[in-house]
């Protein structure tokens, strides 16, 4: 108890960032994975195959890998200019481009469990194909699509993690200081794992609640 | 899956559409064509940053983290497995004894980000050589989410089976070997092997504790000045070993389901498939 009482702003600032970063990342990535998504369902070949190539080939890299290269490498390309570049900068980019192959998906599977009837009622009425994504598809595939979409930001929270490897101060990150004060590392790293449980546990209860309620309705 | 958003296109919905391909043509070639700008001129292609892939020892130390990320993968593998199995079996048992601590072992493994747990075993308790760690962790994750596939695919199965079985007078175990396993072990084999690929993709967090993996060579021949720093072109390489090997698991992944879906034993499962649990509660986590 004593290393979390005595070090309470080395908690408090980790924890702090950690889930700005999770917050900013969150939302890059419903936004960028809907867009991806919405691109895998599209009339246009050259689209779809774009969405594909990006997922296939996100989703087949390690996320230590996103990191080392947004943080070590991209600012040795000078895209932007070396002083705006923070590690949690690369961070957000990293997890956001991780997450949204992901998020995309989700959403795709969850697209496809919208009835097939559904659809094509809404062409029949003449809506377009933006119009029946919009107002008939997408609202219906909330239902499926939100369990899974919670689960994934179970995993975005917990691999906001691996930003501490790459020298942005974060929950993960608490390790370091803590050992620069002396204090046990053991018990701190402990203390920080059952943060982590705590935070995750309502997500995860959360998630099993919608899925038994939305599930009965189908 | 193959749901028609939309109609056959007509005469101009087909203009429209070849202007928004133009469009999306531009736009990815675009932004291909600025990344490969930037790289290029940062120098990034230069010979001189790719040099090094001409010298025999630098290949065999690429060959050698090459096959230390293999092997933490077989052990961890292999050992998650066992793990998931034992696990797998405590929650199904008919003992609250054994099903509640089970439960908990496995919800806690699967709250804990890997991290973390590779930092307590690596920096708290001082388990030596970083490939304890590495090993550990990855077994007791992937072990706590493979527990839950397992699970998933012996409750999917039609209660028939095992009503069936106690019927003609078998045991428990004999039901669980002999009826419920072999069928379920047929429906999850895809979902076992995509969470290979994430524990394949996990031995990279090995970087983050000093674990000498593809990462930590890329960092340390990145840094080195006489090849003028390649950490891009590494990074690169690196990137294309990972999804090539991370690519043939999926392909694994993909041929097993479709020879299970051609095969005479196939059986329509009731209820969640193990693939959906898992799409619901691990394909994205880990790194």
């Amino acid at each position: 108890m004593d290393v979390l009482l005595d070090n309470t702003d080395i908690f408090l600032r980790g924890f702090r960032n950690t889930i700005l970063l999770f917050l900013v990342s969150a939302a890059g990535s419903l936004i960028l994975g809907t867009i991806l998504a919405m691109l895998r369902v599209s009339p246009v070949p050259v689209l779809r195959a774009t969405g594909t190539a990006y997922v296939t080939i996100v989703r087949n890299t390690p996320l230590t890998l996103v990191f080392f290269f947004f943080v070590f490498a991209f600012p040795l390309l000078r895209i932007i200019s070396q002083d705006d570049f923070t590690p949690f900068l690369g961070a957000v980019i990293a997890l956001t481009l991780y997450t949204s192959a992901f998020v995309c998906e989700v959403v795709r599977s969850g697209i496809n469990t919208v009835a097939t009837g559904q659809v094509e009622a809404a062409r029949a009425l003449g809506l377009t194909f933006g119009q029946s994504l919009a107002n008939v598809v997408l609202p219906q595939a909330t239902r499926s699509v939100v369990p899974p979409l919670v689960s994934t930001m179970i995993a975005l929270l917990k691999n906001t993690t691996i930003a501490a490897g790459f020298s942005v101060v974060e929950a993960g990150a608490i390790r370091d200081y803590l050992s620069e004060r002396g204090e046990s590392v053991l018990i701190g790293l402990l203390w920080v794992a059952f943060l982590f449980v705590i935070l995750v546990i309502p997500l995860t209860l959360l998630q099993r609640a919608l899925e038994k309620r939305w599930s009965v309705a189908r | 899956m193959s749901m028609n958003l939309f109609d056959l296109p007509g005469p101009r919905a087909r203009a429209r559409h070849r202007i928004y391909a133009v469009v999306g043509t531009l736009a990815v070639v675009g932004v291909v064509a600025f990344v490969i700008f930037r790289f290029a001129d940062s120098g990034q292609f230069d010979a001189r940053r790719w040099e090094w892939i001409e010298y025999a020892q630098i290949q065999r130390d690429l060959i050698d983290a090459l096959v230390n990320t293999l092997k933490a993968f077989a052990i961890g593998a292999v050992l998650a497995l066992i793990f998931g199995a034992i696990f797998a079996a405590g929650r199904l048992s008919d003992h609250a004894i054994i099903r509640v601590p089970s439960m908990l072992v496995v919800e806690l493994f699967r709250a804990i980000p890997l991290v973390i747990l590779m930092f307590v075993f690596h920096y708290g308790i001082g388990l030596g050589a970083p490939i304890n760690s590495v090993v550990l962790g990855l077994m007791l994750y992937n072990g706590a989410v493979l527990a839950e596939i397992f699970r998933a695919g012996v409750l999917a199965l039609p209660r028939g089976q095992s009503e069936a079985a106690y019927a003609v007078g078998m045991r428990k175990t004999q039901v669980m070997n002999l009826v419920l396993l072999p069928q379920a072990l047929r429906a999850m084999l895809p979902a076992i092997v995509s969470q290979l690929v994430v524990l394949l993709k996990d031995t990279a967090l090995g970087f983050l504790i000093t674990y000498e993996e593809l990462l930590r060579y890329a960092r340390f021949l990145g840094s080195q000045a006489q090849f003028g720093r390649p950490l891009v072109p590494l990074t690169i390489v690196v990137a294309a070993m990972y999804i090539v090997m991370c690519l043939l698991l999926t392909w694994l992944a993909h041929y097993l389901s479709k020879r299970e879906r051609r095969s005479k034993k196939h059986l329509d499962l009731e209820g969640p498939k193990p693939e959906e649990v898992q799409l619901a509660s691990a394909l994205s986590t880990g790194a």
